[in-house]
This record gives structure tokens, C-alpha cells and sequence, in this order.
């Protein structure tokens, strides 16, 4: 059945996380671990008399990308802003620590992410899955596996999401999708509105967008908002990876030192892009998808093996 | 929260053979709908978990309403709401029992 929700042209940012991951993979590919019928749900979202979901939103498993195995955890920004919380946390670690440890599963796995961070309703163990997933991708990583991050959701990937896609092996951003740690009103809150204006929404999606994450280095495909422009990125990702070594944490701390030197004084996306040696920066915002994704592929900072 | 339990018998067991399907997210103005071909012949029992109180007769009603348009003969339904006015109900109702009819 041709379902025009997860056709190759569909929106993944208005898809929900079940339509991403089967828009995403190969038809009729996907097996679902701890489906909706087991009833895995927060012990905790009753008590603040909130309605649960019978996935706590999140959707793992095992599939196929162009025929290649991989496991898949899907994040659903729609139920509760996608947060990490107990049950939620514990699916996506669970899938790490499979990868890791048992040769015989798809060695990729691929993290559909769209999340503002926590659930502050289980703040203690939200936090605890995120330290927890971090060190389980990167035990992951360090034992063979390739782990990939793709941001294009609602939610976009902020606090615990943001740091969780930091520390993948890739990152694949369409212009959508945002990556940060505090979110825009949480800076304005704790530093004032001088210091970043959340009201300001071209301010906002400049510097936390996928445009500029992509040109600063923070994600390593763009991705045309789509089915198909994710499926395509993946695909091409997952072919080689670099190596997760010493060598490449200190490519990437030497990577950080340096653009934290180059653009700490700038105070907007577009003076970043400047310092780049984009002509026109100003124009970037009204780039189209393939357009920008050239351009991108041709600055030397966002291009690394660093990770 | 207020649980709702309705049962009904359906004119004849809903045709297809998949097991289960869920449709909708638990947001604003949304639900989720779980379908699982678990009951005898032609029952059908629906459960819902809702935040808003004081709408039993409306869920009543398009409950009804459901099982004479589709006949969900076999299904159990579980509803997570977070708030869905009567119209998206019917509609995830239909969306879902046309997944279970599918296959």
C-alpha cells in the first residue's frame, strides 16, 4: 500500500517517528523490538495524571538501507517533545549495548533524532539515559560499530539530544532540523535577551539550524527534507567512517580549539560564514537544498574525520 | 486521568489478517490508537485513557458510531488521548481499522 505519508517525497519533518523509520529503510524491512503491544510504558506519567504512549516514544529495531542490515531507534518529537525518561532512555541504550556487544546484529545503527532534551517530569533518569547512551555509543564506536545521527524533526535535537548527536560518528542535518544544547529560551532566561533574542526566529533558526551546522562542521551531510534526501545521505554515510581512535579525538578537540578561536567573537550565523569566505552569505538562507549542498561540500571546515 | 471501557458486538468479524496496527501520537489534539486482533468472533472492546473528563457520551457516541460504519469484529482497541476532538478520533478509528484490514 502506497501511503503518502512516508512516500520517497514526504516531509520528515512533519512525518511522525513510525512514519519516518518506514519511509526511511527498505519496504517491508523493519522488525520492531518491544512493540506497542508489550505495553513498555513510563511508570512515572501517571502521576502527574499525563497521558503515557505505548512506546513512551520511541520506536526501535532492526531493518535494511539499500539492502544493508542496520538497527534503528526512531525519536517522536510529537509525544512529549521527544524526551529522554526512563523507559524512552532505556530502549535507545539498550539498542547501543546490543550493537556493541553481539557481532551477529547489523553493526550500523541509525538515530533518528527529534528531541528538546530531558522529560522533566522523570528529570533524574532522563538525565541518566543520556550519560548513559553517550557512553554506550561510544563503547559502540570504539568496538566497530557505526553509529549515525539524523536530525530533521519538530523537536530538533537540544539538551540531551543535542549532546547524543555530538557524539555519533556522522551527523546528517536537513535545513529544518536544529542542533544545540540549551535551547533558544533557555538562553534567553539565563543570559538575557541581548545575549540571544528566542523571540527572533531568523536569529534562532541561523545559528541552531541545519545550514549552519553543516557549514561550521557539526554535521557532515545536508539532507533535502525528505524520504528520499535521508535515505540518500544515510546510504552514502554509512559506506566509511572514520576510525574512533585517539588520533581522531584529537583531531576533533584540535577541530573544536580552532573554530571556538576563529568564530568566539562572531554574534551572528552570518558573520560565521563570512570568516568561511562565502561571497555571499547573506544569501545562504534562501538556497536551495542541492545548491547549498555543494557549496557545503566544498568549504574545507565542514568536510573532517574528525568525531 | 479517567479510564472509559465500552463493549459492543460488531454485525461480523473485520476481515484482513494482520494483528496489530497503531495510528496517531499522544499530542495536543491527537491520540493513539492500538488495534490487536485478540477477541472471539464478532466483539470488540474499546479502552480509553484520557486527561479530559466529562465526555463519556461523546466517546460513547463515535464509538458507536465506529462500530457501525467498520464492524471491528475481534479487536481490541486501546486509546492513549492526549486531547482529540470527536472528528480525529473517528478518523484514527477508521485509519486503523483499515491498516488491520490490509494484510
Amino acid at each position: 500500500m502506497e501511503d503518502a505519508a512516508t512516500s520517497s517525497r514526504a516531509s520528515w519533518f512533519q512525518a511522525t517517528a513510525r512514519q519516518r523509520v518506514e519511509g526511511l529503510l527498505d519496504p517491508n524491512s523493519f522488525t520492531e523490538f518491544l512493540t506497542p503491544s508489550e505495553r513498555v510504558r513510563s511508570p512515572h506519567l501517571q502521576l502527574f495524571d499525563l497521558p503515557s504512549a505505548f512506546d513512551d516514544g520511541v520506536v526501535i529495531g532492526r531493518g535494511a538501507l539499500d539492502g544493508k542490515p542496520v538497527l534503528v531507534a526512531a525519536q517522536e518529537g510529537q509525544f512529549m517533545g521527544g524526551t529522554f525518561a526512563e523507559v524512552s532512555g532505556a530502549k535507545m541504550v539498550g539498542l547501543l549495548r546490543a550493537a556493541r556487544d553481539h557481532k551477529d546484529l547489523p553493526q550500523t545503527v541509525l538515530l533518528l533524532m527529534d528531541s528538546g532534551g530531558v522529560r522533566l517530569q522523570e528529570a533524574n533518569a532522563g538525565e541518566l539515559a543520556v550519560a548513559e547512551l553517550m557512553r554506550a555509543i561510544a563503547q559502540a564506536r570504539s568496538a566497530g560499530v557505526t553509529v549515525i545521527a539524523l536530525v530533521g524533526g519538530r523537536a530538533g535535537a537540544f539538551g540531551g539530544a543535542g549532546l547524543t548527536t555530538a557524539t555519533c560518528s556522522r551527523v546528517i542535518v536537513s535545513e529544518q532540523g536544529r542542533i544545540a544544547v540549551s535551547g533558544p529560551e533557555v538562553i534567553e532566561t539565563n543570559k538575557g535577551v541581548e545575549e540571544f533574542d528566542a523571540e527572533d526566529k531568523a536569529l534562532v533558526w541561523s545559528t541552531d539550524g541545519g545550514k549552519n551546522r553543516r557549514l561550521i562542521g557539526g554535521a557532515d551531510t545536508f539532507a533535502e527534507d525528505s524520504m528520499a534526501g535521508f535515505r540518500a545521505a544515510a546510504k552514502a554515510l554509512m559506506a566509511k567512517v572514520p576510525a574512533f581512535d585517539l588520533k581522531t579525538m584529537q583531531a576533533e578537540q584540535e577541530r573544536l580549539a580552532t573554530r571556538q578561536k576563529r568564530f568566539g567573537a562572531c554574534d551572528d550565523a552570518v558573520s560565521m560564514w563570512r570568516i568561511l569566505g562565502i561571497k555571499e552569505p547573506e544569501a545562504i538562507r534562501d538556497m536551495d537544498s542541492k545548491e547549498f549542498a555543494a557549496l557545503a561540500n566544498s568549504i574545507k571546515e565542514a568536510n573532517h574525520d574528525a568525531r | 486521568m479517567q479510564t472509559l471501557k465500552f463493549r459492543h458486538t460488531a454485525k461480523r468479524r473485520l476481515s484482513g489478517k494482520k494483528q496489530n496496527a497503531i495510528i496517531g501520537v499522544v499530542a495536543s489534539g491527537n491520540l493513539e490508537v492500538l488495534l490487536e486482533r485478540v477477541l472471539p468472533d464478532a466483539a470488540c472492546e474499546v479502552n480509553i485513557v484520557t486527561p479530559l473528563s466529562g465526555y463519556d457520551e461523546t466517546w460513547k457516541a463515535v464509538f458507536a458510531e465506529f462500530v457501525e460504519q467498520s464492524s471491528p469484529g475481534g479487536l481490541l482497541i486501546s486509546i492513549n488521548d492526549g486531547g482529540a476532538r470527536p472528528d480525529t478520533v473517528y478518523l484514527r478509528l477508521m485509519q486503523g481499522s483499515a491498516l488491520m484490514e490490509a494484510e
